[in-house]
């Protein structure tokens, strides 16, 4: 990012620039928690809080990690911001950290935090690297909400848990599709938000990275 | 960055500080937030009893219905005694089971919830009265598809007929599996029967499939068979004579669990209710 202004940090990493979509970062907990939109949400909200403070953080001791070790100090900042969040949720949204259980914790392993940790609050101002964490958060949370709207949909049949189609279960007329309350649901719905996030901006779309060589002859090999 | 950044002596600075900072800031939270956290487990063990003994409405003070309507008494599973050993506040059973000196191994073909280790004393809930309680609520766990599941089962007084069955923690996969918590299904178990006539402690309650026939069975959750598998191991398990058998038994044949040292009940001339 050459031009670094607060609108375009805030919001890029939304649309244009998303960090699930685009950059295929943090896919990994996208599949664990998307189940239902309540958990998506929280889930959201807490990747907002800790990849916005870990920038701050980082941001502003930029000037005096050592390179050598500034993996690690990233890391320890990370963790701690996400011990205090686990920490909070149990005390305060008890119901909500119990269905989220281990995922909190796997937030220090999500690559959107580290990856905006190295590659922005290490060489942009505190304010900024703050914004730009609460973009990447909004990002993740925008892919998350989506995801978790069809797979509890089609799933479960309810939004955020209240009943939009009555399930066979409950005496209902909709058979729930089983698949979508497995984590892999979650990659084809993914699948389709990148193709159709790429069909609205083409300039998303990769350019091969590598040609392959044709095939060489035992002769040229040498 | 800095040219003096990467000297030894400035990487162990930063470190040592970025530790110190961050162990003050985590241990903080963790100590500030810890009595709110306890209160929450507690809330939460309060509100899944009364839940499983029907006595749970929305919005009703959890505390104060549970101190009015629930005793809470531990039990000796060896001899299906009350004991006065332990508080039965404070007992942990789960902390128990895993120390040699309050727990046991379990054999291969025993261990059929697949627990591994058992406490000696378990704390069980009635409703109503001690001495001749409406209902009995057993603290139930064991592995389900993914991992432990812990619940509760509600049983009537007479020690036979179940009343209602609820998980508060397990790991299954959801709309399949976790629908043990769906009240649709938790609605099934009322009023069907652990053992059968014959009087012995071996439990003939089990979860099956295409359809429950008589007051032995219950139907299973469809696409869950590994679940469903474990529901009734664990149910086959805390109720035989391992663990709540001998406890229920006295309620199946009239006699109601004393304090220990004053009975000598032989189990073999129990008769079923």
């Amino acid at each position: 990012m050459a031009d670094v202004n607060a609108k375009g940090v805030l919001t890029a990493p939304i649309f244009q620039n998303n960090p699930i979509a685009l950059q295929i970062l943090g896919i990994c907990s996208a599949l664990a928690v998307t189940t239902s939109m309540s958990v998506s949400l929280v889930m959201a909200l807490a990747v907002i809080f800790v990849t916005a403070f870990s920038n701050l953080f980082v941001s502003l001791i930029r000037n005096h990690i050592p390179s050598s070790i500034r993996i690690i100090v990233q890391m320890t900042i990370i963790a701690s911001l996400v011990i205090v969040v686990d920490q909070i949720l149990k005390a305060y949204a008890y119901e909500m950290s119990k269905q989220l259980s281990v995922f909190v914790g796997l937030i220090i392993t999500n690559c959107i935090v580290m990856g905006r940790a190295e590659g922005f609050a290490m060489s942009n101002t505190p304010g900024m690297s703050f914004l730009d964490g609460i973009g990447n958060g909004l990002g993740y949370g925008f892919v998350l909400m989506v995801v978790g709207f069809f797979r509890e949909l089609l799933g479960s049949g309810s939004v955020f848990g209240i009943t939009i189609l009555q399930t066979v279960q409950n005496g209902g007329w909709y058979v729930p599709n089983g698949l979508l309350l497995l984590p892999p649901s979650a990659f084809f719905i993914i699948g389709l938000l990148i193709w159709v996030m790429r069909s609205v901006n083409p300039e998303q779309v990769e350019d091969n990275e590598f040609k392959m060589k044709e095939n060489t002859k035992p002769k040229e090999a040498v | 960055m800095a040219q003096g950044n990467n000297s030894i002596k400035k990487v162990l600075i930063v470190a040592f500080a970025l530790c110190i900072v961050c162990s003050v800031i985590v241990s903080t939270a963790a100590v500030a937030l810890r009595p709110m956290q306890q209160l929450n487990q507690e809330l939460d063990r309060k509100t899944n009893i009364l839940n499983v003994a029907k006595l749970y409405e929305p919005g009703m003070d959890v505390e104060e219905v549970f101190s009015d309507e629930i005793i809470a008494r531990v039990v000796d599973l060896d001899t299906g005694e009350y004991s006065d050993e332990f508080d039965p506040d404070t007992y942990d059973s789960f902390e128990a089971a895993r120390d040699p000196a309050s727990g046991r191994t379990l054999s291969g073909d025993q261990d059929i919830a697949g627990l591994s280790r058992v406490e000696n004393y378990a704390t069980v809930y009635l409703v109503g009265s001690e001495d001749d309680p409406e209902q009995i609520v057993l603290p139930i766990r064991g592995q389900g598809l993914w991992g432990l599941m812990r619940g509760f089962l509600a049983v009537e007084g007479d020690g036979n007929t179940i009343v209602s069955i609820t998980y508060y923690e397990h790991s299954e996969t959801p709309g399949l599996g976790a629908e043990v918590n769906n009240p649709r299904w938790q609605a099934q178990w009322e009023g069907k029967k652990i053992y059968d006539e014959e009087g012995d402690l071996s439990p003939e309650i089990h979860l099956t499939k295409g359809g429950a026939s008589d007051e032995y069975e219950v139907d299973a959750l469809s696409g869950a068979t590994l679940t469903s598998n474990g529901v009734t191991n664990m149910l086959q398990f805390w109720l035989s004579e391992e663990a709540f058998g001998p406890y229920l038994a006295k309620f199946r044949s009239g006699t109601e669990p004393e304090d220990a040292e004053e009975t000598d009940t032989n189990f073999e001339d129990v008769e079923g209710a």
